[in-house]
């Protein structure tokens, strides 16, 4: 187990070494030096980011400078901000995208399955349909959509949710249902198929046999395999997650890591870009790490398989 | 003797997009203490179904009880509700499944799968349960029983996952094992262990045995009573004795027939019967086993034979004993 | 029972010694089976007929009611839907119920588009990978691994980001482009998993022992049998390559302007969510979502019929 830990551990550093490296090469391949380019830097600026980057020496060793400023970790500097620096912007816009993000993982987390185990169990009837028919709305909506439907129909005409903004819980509330929709909609789906198939099994006969309640079949044997393939697809769905915030901030306005993103991409500034990139790369990185593991602690059969997965 | 279980006239059908399956056509047996039944027969002949249908584990649509009852210690259990039914299952009647392989949950501890039922039935606590645990894995020779108490059914072989299913279901010390198929899917030499073990089980605790199989070795081994299903249908039941040494059936006769011997000469072709059993959508009004055998007389499709007694013990369902048959029957 | 006994009845009956044998049950062809449980799917249905709709309209759409896409109109800016402009006008006066149904033509096209280029790069990346070597097969799916785990709409955001020009979105190209970078490898993975299953089996085996070349074995038995799966993937990648789409346009990284997409319009329309004009964002928003529901449930459709399980 260890062996395939250790496996997993390298794999996410060089991919987070490849990210870093594609980003670095994108952005200095876009035509024209791009530390130039765009409207006027006043020229102590100009000289600081020469300076820093060393960007009068060849190209090779500006990407290894860049490397160690990451590693000592510092993202660089805002070339657009004159009092922040990307660091200090992560800083600020990151705790409030996590905030979101997680309470959306949560919601997903805890709705999504029980969705999916209602629907399985009631097969072809009514919670069936109707738990069905809302995972293939929230599959179809995307989460800009349901922020603006949200907004249009809820916020305007409850006083207590606000439109946009940020500040207290309740202006969390309304971004973080829209973003959790989508994931919780494939979440539920998934239980639903793999339900299905978990109690066609021959240990749930066995279960029944025993005279064990009908709660603990579902509980302890129904859904603790179901529950699975939920885990295995965990990772995408957090990929997805930190993309929908970004629109999820743009609609909400909401000052968090997403929407400097986005408009770091209008504005062109490409430190914050190439900063924010990295920085989200390893975020997600590490939770699919995170998930790999977990998935490993919950089914007793990979403990033991020396290739995992 | 003592009648634990009283099966009379049940019938189970299933109800499909084509329209009803009878799967179980009126058939009636009862089961005493510390007997062994065997019920054997083909594949589809409803002998699975009747076994699941004992204790109400057919998944009740598509499956429905079109007739009958099933008596247990005097009462009928098609009569009880679920939560009854739960307080008898894995308690008084425990069941046995053919594959060990897909019968256990992957993901919970051997021990806790046995403990389950017991904490459940007898009021035990954690420790008190744990330690009958090891107690059922010590009676069905799993070594090490309190290191593999922590261990998953992956970690075991088959024979042994067979094994830990028989502990599972011995656990709370039940009246009746119904046993579906238990060694089909092992190796032969590990069948004849788990046989064994069941033997000595049975001895041990009086217990009374339901053995579902399709294979005679089996039977001969270990039944007291076996019953001859085709169909849904009872051909014949009789003592191990009888049905072995004085089959009435033509059925019943060619299973005999075609199972291998190994005084075979070299080159002589095995016995089959060609054909195969009736579709149930549609099922025959006469004798199921018209189309397949060689002694059908008209009547045969007709009508449904009568029972006929040839001792206290033995009867079969076939025309050839009608005095009009001629003494057909005879071989 | 009320039968007559006979002497006669107990004659040995005749048979005709076929009968046992014969199959009662009608047996059924695979693909007519296929698209009769599909037509019996009323939510699969109703999503075709979404798709054909769209797609009709998303051509003949831009000119039925005489506005062209382009047209600016100041007198008539931000009109809310009425008998005249039946989606209302946008912030420069342009008719939105024209614009949608062009948007809808670049949304389709782009989605299938990406959808294609997805199943072509993935069924030969996934066939070659799958009737190769062992080693060369472990190290093609190293390779799709390692792509497969970079945040894909991170480098989608990159690359329009360096392939564009400042306040400028992104040519039809460049968007393609980013979109499938990654979304081939399911795909992929899914047709080598076919191959591996396929080529293992039976029938292929007896095959190649009757002489067969790895590439006949590869076109008649294997891709036929792939088919189904494959078909699937397809019709539910398409609303995902869709929401991908709308995703970056919505992001700015869309369709230059005047041309757009649903996404684009979305985007143009979000503007207006706070000043009352919530109809230009929403209406977007709805058709963007109406084509998505259609492909989920037709693909939905498509698999449940064609699972043998659930043949009945």
């Amino acid at each position: 187990m260890a062996k395939y830990l250790a496996k997993r551990l390298i794999m996410s550093i060089i991919t987070i070494w490849a990210i870093i490296t594609i980003t670095f090469i994108l952005m200095h391949s876009i035509p024209g030096n791009p530390f130039m380019k765009e409207g006027k830097m006043p020229k102590v600026v100009y000289e600081n980011l020469q300076r820093k980057y060393g960007l009068d020496k060849p190209k090779i060793e500006q990407y290894f400078i860049y490397l160690k400023n990451i590693l000592k970790g510092d993202f660089g500097d805002s070339m657009k901000s004159r009092v922040e620096t990307v660091n200090d912007m992560i800083k600020r816009g990151f705790p409030v995208s996590a905030q979101i993000g997680l309470q959306a993982l949560l919601i997903a987390l805890i709705f999504g399955p029980a969705l999916g185990a209602l629907a399985a169990l009631n097969q072809n009837k009514i919670p069936d349909y109707i738990s069905m028919v809302i995972a293939i709305l929230g599959i179809s909506v995307p989460s800009f959509i349901m922020g603006t439907i949200f907004i249009q129909f809820i916020a305007k005409n409850v006083s207590w949710l606000p439109i946009g903004g940020w500040g207290t819980f309740n202006h969390t509330i309304l971004p973080s249902l829209a973003l959790a929709l989508m994931p919780l909609a494939y979440m539920a789906r998934l239980m639903r198929s793999s339900m299905l198939e978990v109690l066609n099994q021959d240990y749930i006969k066995t279960a029944k046999s025993k005279g064990i309640s009908k709660a603990a079949v579902i509980l302890k044997h129904a859904v603790r395999n179901a529950i699975l393939p939920i885990i295995s697809v965990l990772g995408t769905l957090i990929s997805n997650l930190i993309v929908g915030s970004f629109v999820v901030e743009k609609i909400f306005g909401i000052p968090g890591l997403g929407s400097f993103f986005v408009s770091s991409i209008s504005n062109r500034d490409y430190t914050l870009i190439m900063g924010t990139t990295v920085f989200y790369s390893i975020i997600l990185i590490a939770m699919l790490l995170l998930v790999d593991i977990a998935y490993m602690i919950i089914d007793p059969r990979i403990k033991l398989t020396k290739e995992g997965r | 003797m003592d009648k634990i279980l009283d099966v009379r006239n049940l019938q189970i059908s299933f109800k499909t997009f084509f329209g009803e399956v009878e799967a179980v056509r009126n058939i009636s047996f009862s089961v005493g203490k510390s007997e062994t039944v065997a019920i054997v027969g083909e594949s589809g002949c409803g002998k699975s179904v009747t076994a699941n249908s004992i204790m109400r584990l057919l998944p009740m649509p598509p499956a429905f009880y079109k007739g009958g009852e099933i008596i247990f210690n005097g009462e009928n259990l098609l009569e009880k509700t679920e939560k009854e039914m739960e307080k008898i299952r894995g308690n008084q009647i425990s069941m046995v499944f053919q594959d060990p392989m897909t019968s256990l949950n992957p993901t919970m501890k051997i021990g806790n799968q046995i403990v389950e039922g017991l904490k459940k039935h007898k009021n035990l606590s954690s420790k008190e349960a744990k330690e009958i645990a090891v107690e059922m894995l010590n009676l069905v020779a799993v070594p090490q029983p309190q290191k593999r108490i922590n261990q998953y059914p992956h970690e075991f072989s088959g024979g042994m996952r067979q094994r830990v299913m028989i502990a599972l279901a011995m656990a709370c010390n039940p009246q009746l094992l119904i046993a579906d198929e238990p060694t089909t899917a092992l190796d032969v030499t590990v069948q004849a262990e788990i046989l064994d073990l069941m033997k000595n089980i049975q001895n041990k605790f009086n217990m009374s045995i339901i053995l579902i199989t399709h294979d005679l070795g089996v039977v001969a081994d270990m039944s007291d009573r076996v019953i001859v299903m085709y169909a849904g249908q009872i051909l014949e039941e009789g003592t191990t004795d009888e049905i072995f040494k004085d089959p009435k059936h033509p059925y019943t006769q060619r299973l005999l027939a075609s199972v291998p011997r190994l005084d075979m000469k070299k080159g002589e072709p095995l016995y089959s019967i060609e054909g195969t059993p009736p579709d149930l959508y549609i099922p025959p009004k006469g004798c199921p086993f018209y189309d397949r055998c060689d002694k059908a007389m008209k009547i045969c499709k007709e009508c449904m034979p009568e029972i006929t007694w040839h001792s206290k013990t033995h009867y079969s369902r076939t025309w050839l004993n009608h005095p009009m048959a001629h003494g057909r029957g005879e071989n | 029972m009320n039968l007559r006994l006979t002497e006669e009845l107990f004659e040995p009956a005749v048979r005709d010694s076929g009968n046992t044998d014969k199959i009662r049950r009608p047996s059924i062809k695979y693909w007519p089976d296929v698209w009769r449980r599909l037509k019996q799917n009323k939510l699969a249905m109703i999503g075709l007929v979404i798709i054909i709709l769209m797609a009709v309209m998303s051509i003949v759409g831009t000119e039925i009611n005489g506005f062209k896409y382009y047209e600016q109109n100041y007198e008539l800016i931000n009109i809310h839907p009425n008998s005249q402009h039946w989606f209302g006008t946008d912030e420069l006066g342009r008719d939105l119920f024209t614009r949608v149904w062009y948007g809808t033509r670049y949304s389709l096209a782009i989605g299938i588009l990406a959808a294609a280029i997805d199943f072509i790069i993935g069924v030969i990346y996934g066939g070659i990978s799958g009737m190769a070597s062992r080693k060369v097969d472990v190290v093609m799916m190293r390779i799709a691994e390692v792509i497969y785990s970079i945040p894909y709409l991170l480098v989608v955001i990159l690359l329009s980001v360096v392939f564009t020009k400042a306040g400028s979105g992104s040519s039809m190209f460049v968007l393609i482009l980013a979109m499938t970078l990654t979304s081939w490898i399911p795909m992929a993975i899914l047709v080598r998993g076919q191959v591996l299953q396929l080529r293992e089996s039976e029938y292929a085996m007896a095959s190649e022992s009757l002489g067969a070349t790895k590439g006949w074995i590869l076109r008649k038995h294997i891709i036929p049998n792939t088919l189904g799966p494959i078909l699937v993937n397809i019709t539910l990648s398409i609303p995902q390559a869709i929401f991908a789409e709308s995703t970056l346009s919505f992001l700015g990284l869309g369709l230059q302007a005047p041309k757009s997409s649903l996404g684009s319009l979305a985007n143009d329309g979000l503007a207006g969510l706070a000043v009352g004009n919530a109809y230009q964002i929403i209406i977007p928003a709805i058709f963007i979502s109406l084509i998505m529901f259609a492909f989920n449930v037709l693909g939905d459709g498509l698999r449940d019929a064609l699972d043998p399980r659930l043949r009945k």
